[in-house]
């Protein structure tokens, strides 16, 4: 990277780029102005309507009892999922990346569904297998099990949505390490387990952790599969984007940025992070 | 790079096989396979009258169309901005570069609730950008365009992202050899980089497009939601849903996927085509 510093026609601070200043300014300026419109103004506009009306409307909605259960449900939603997929993330990547065998390249597009598949869809698919018009969903309801318009409606869905994140962060980062160190360790004498937690954990630990971010992260946000399997209960099977969106079809919209502001806040950690790892990762390299 | 030495019938040394493909096989059933088996079975299990009927209805094939159409010309546009980005990210160092390659992600990260009734609000008539909009007598909100701009955003990173890494492994020296042999600035783009740039960007729009006709969150509070106007696909399935009508919703949902996973297919092919041109 730092090679072009050497260069003679240095043009704007260590560019790495012989165009005219000219036109690395016109670009520069026109991807200003991309991210001003569709970046910076509308973080811009979230607190800013939130806070329109005052410091203290803006803590009593998100203070308000529906805004903290809606919180309560999300939170719950994330704790159930993010440890699930992590879980299968691992495991999967050790398959994938540890071992050869047949139907790999099946596999492994066959982990990316979730992400070719509509939000509306996911959360049909469902309603499809277990709402209570379906064979299965009746007899669960006569067992007084109720998962459509429910708790464990809004978890599957999110399951179902959030499923290749890890993964698809692991998968990659392990196979570019290899076996060797794993297979020295074995034939040293060492157990699975040991293996696993001594050499391979630490080694994934940072694209372990940013798979589970962007897991946390959209397990929180997820609108249009948990709208088809909540019912929109308020109180009871509200998450926060939901929430937004009733107050915000109430024209409460002071309330409704409010809320908004909070998953701004994560989205914007969310990247932060994302970027401090990356920057660890790169480090590393 | 180190599966191709191990290739071959050596002998597994590693532990857990058996236990790690057995339950990723397990979850990756109960997840996804299963479930996403019900929109098959429930469509080939109906009455074809009812399928083609379903699918076939004028607001149905409208929404389509509007789907379609809205979210190729926002992957078309996320194609220039994409480019433009991911090339100034690159190639020029300028003050507060970190932070805009940092927030290239923000439409990954933000829930699509927060930017939908971010764009709606924006675009209002009374709106930041809707009251300059409205001087002029031109609205987003209730219109396609409307749609267009949710879209644009939703599919941002996936060029930036996919472009990025190319230009990054681009060495400047190509260009320069170019112009040293008497191409002009414009030669060297087409001829040059654009050819060698080109499996990318269409990669990035591809995920953009694929990404963007099963879009909801962002794109219903701005389109709103218009029969036959703005109504998108996933909308109708919902709506269909609200009706209790499961037939009509799988056979919406079905058409969808199979534009969603013939996408798919074709960025397979894509990208093979860009593996092997850079061989």
């Amino acid at each position: 990277m730092q090679t072009s510093t050497t260069r003679q026609t240095a043009t704007i601070t260590g560019s790495r780029s012989k165009d005219p200043i000219a036109v690395q300014l016109l670009l520069i300026a026109l991807t200003f102005l991309f991210f001003a419109g569709f970046i910076f103004m509308p973080l811009a506009l979230v607190f800013s309507q939130a806070l329109q009306k005052g410091v203290q409307l803006y803590l009593d909605s998100i203070r308000e009892p529906y805004a903290l259960e809606a919180v309560k449900l999300t939170l719950i939603t994330a704790a159930i999922v993010v440890p699930l997929n992590a879980v299968f993330g691992v495991t999967a990547a050790w398959a994938i990346s540890k071992f050869s065998f047949k139907g790999k390249t099946l596999l492994v597009s066959l982990l990316d569904l979730p992400f070719a598949v509509s939000p509306v869809i996911a959360g049909l698919i469902f309603v499809l297998l277990v709402g209570s018009r379906t064979p299965f969903g009746s007899w669960l309801g006569e067992h007084g099990i109720k998962i459509i318009f429910s708790t464990p409606g809004i978890v599957i869905a999110t399951l179902f949505v959030t499923f290749p994140f890890v993964a698809r962060e692991l998968i990659p980062l392990m196979e570019s390490q290899g076996r060797e160190e794993e297979e020295a360790a074995i034939t040293l004498g060492a157990r699975g387990w040991q293996v696993f937690r001594i050499i391979t954990l630490p080694n994934i630990r940072w694209g372990l952790m940013y798979g589970m971010i962007l897991c946390t992260a959209r397990s929180i946000g997820e609108f249009g599969a948990v709208s088809v399997v909540s019912g929109h209960i308020r109180g009871m099977t509200n998450t926060i984007p939901l929430h937004v969106e009733i107050l915000y079809s109430e024209y409460n919209y002071t309330a409704s940025f409010a809320v908004a502001s909070i998953l701004v806040f994560l989205a914007l950690t969310t990247v932060a992070i994302k970027g401090a790892v990356e920057k660890h990762v790169h480090n590393n390299q | 790079m180190n599966m191709t030495l191990f290739k071959g019938k050596q002998r597994k040394i590693l532990p857990g096989f058996g236990l790690s493909m057995g339950y990723t096989v397990f979850y990756l059933s109960a997840i996804v396979l299963v479930p996403l088996s019900t929109i098959v079975i429930s469509a080939f299990g109906m009455n074809p009258e009812t399928f083609f009927g379903a699918i076939s209805s004028p607001r149905v094939l409208a929404s389509y169309r509007l789907s379609v159409s809205t979210a190729l010309l926002a992957s078309l546009f996320d194609a220039v901005a994409g480019f433009l980005t991911a090339w100034t990210l690159v190639r020029y160092r300028f003050p507060g570069r970190r932070i805009l390659d940092a927030l290239v992600d923000l439409p990954f990260a933000l829930p699509t609730a927060v930017a939908g009734i971010c764009f709606a609000t924006l675009y209002s008539p009374v709106g930041w950008l809707g009251q300059f909009l409205a001087k002029i007598n031109m609205e987003l909100i209730n219109k396609p365009s409307g749609i267009v701009i949710a879209l644009i955003f939703i599919g941002f990173p996936f060029v930036v992202r996919t472009v990025q890494p190319v230009i990054a492994e681009l060495e400047p020296e190509i260009e320069e050899s170019a112009q040293s042999l008497g191409a002009n600035r414009w030669q060297t783009f087409r001829k040059i980089l654009l050819p060698h740039l080109f499996p990318a960007l269409l990669t990035g729009i591809t995920l953009a497009f694929a990404r963007g006709i099963g879009e909801y969150g962002s794109v219903i509070f701005i389109a709103g939601n218009l029969p036959f106007k703005t109504e998108i696909a996933p909308l109708m399935i919902m709506t269909k849903l609200d009706q209790f009508d499961y037939n009509g919703a799988s056979a919406v949902a079905f058409v969808l996927l199979l534009i969603s996973f013939t996408m798919l297919i074709l960025l397979n092919g894509v990208q093979r085509w860009q593996q092997k041109a850079y061989q």
